[in-house]
């Protein structure tokens, strides 16, 4: 069995799930369930020009790179990829891909779940909205949920 | 040692990054906390909210105060993350 397709990337360019799962799918043909999540920028009820995405470059990559491998190895996954942008982010814009393969169903879910909660909490992105009105940019707040939602890992 | 800074205590420290020679007295990350307080007035704002500053050494997330900087060449620090 070939080892797990690992794709993590960081950047500011676009992404196309479709080519993203085709490559994952290529040398692993016992895959049966692929699930994808896609994160996308909000209009706010049309007041947000852009998010503006700050990352901490070395660590972002690391930080995914682990939570990614603690996955494939609770879930056993078959494949994983990861792509998130930075940058400047318009409306309606993809921000981030958590793609989770295995051979049922139950683990692809669970995975792409856990890595998207990660996500959230754990790796080093800050945004900043930047308003329509030319308002001066706010930097979006933390939540708690999202910080419960790692709870239901342990 | 090595400073980098990100988000808003990034713009209010002003600074993306610096270098500091560490007093012998400076030994932990609460230590090295302390001593940033007492900079000036950029860096006592900081402190109004000490919760909501995070902490990575060598770009791994240090969630104790009591960590040794021993060692230690990189110190970030942040505001509660907002990826995803």
């Amino acid at each position: 069995m070939p080892s797990p397709y690992i794709k993590i990337e960081v950047r500011r360019d676009n992404f196309v799930i479709d080519e993203e799962v085709a490559a994952l799918l290529q040398d692993h043909k016992d895959i049966g369930a692929v699930t994808s999540f896609t994160g996308i920028c909000r209009a706010e009820d049309d007041r947000l020009d852009a998010l503006e995405i700050e990352h901490y470059p070395a660590m972002a990559q690391s930080e995914i790179e682990r939570y990614t491998k603690i996955a494939i190895d609770r879930w056993d996954l078959d494949g994983a990829v990861v792509i998130h942008r930075y940058g400047k982010i318009a409306p309606g814009e993809q921000i981030v891909l958590v793609v989770a393969a295995s051979r049922h169903r139950q683990a692809s879910f669970d995975g792409a779940n856990f890595i998207m909660d990660f996500l959230k909490t754990r790796a080093p992105f800050w945004k900043k909205e930047h308003l329509r009105d030319g308002g001066s940019g706010e930097w979006v707040s933390a939540k708690d949920d999202d910080d419960d939602a790692l709870k239901k890992w342990d | 040692m090595k400073l980098v800074y990100f988000a808003w205590i990034r713009e209010r420290v002003g600074l993306d990054e610096e270098e500091i020679n560490l007093a012998a007295d400076v030994k932990t990350v609460g230590d090295l906390l302390d001593w940033l307080k007492t900079r000036g007035e950029e860096f006592e704002a900081l402190f109004d909210q000490p919760e909501l500053i995070r902490v990575a050494l060598d770009r791994v997330h240090s969630d104790d105060r009591g960590a040794t900087l021993s060692g230690v060449r990189e110190v970030a620090l942040f505001p509660p993350m907002t990826g995803g």
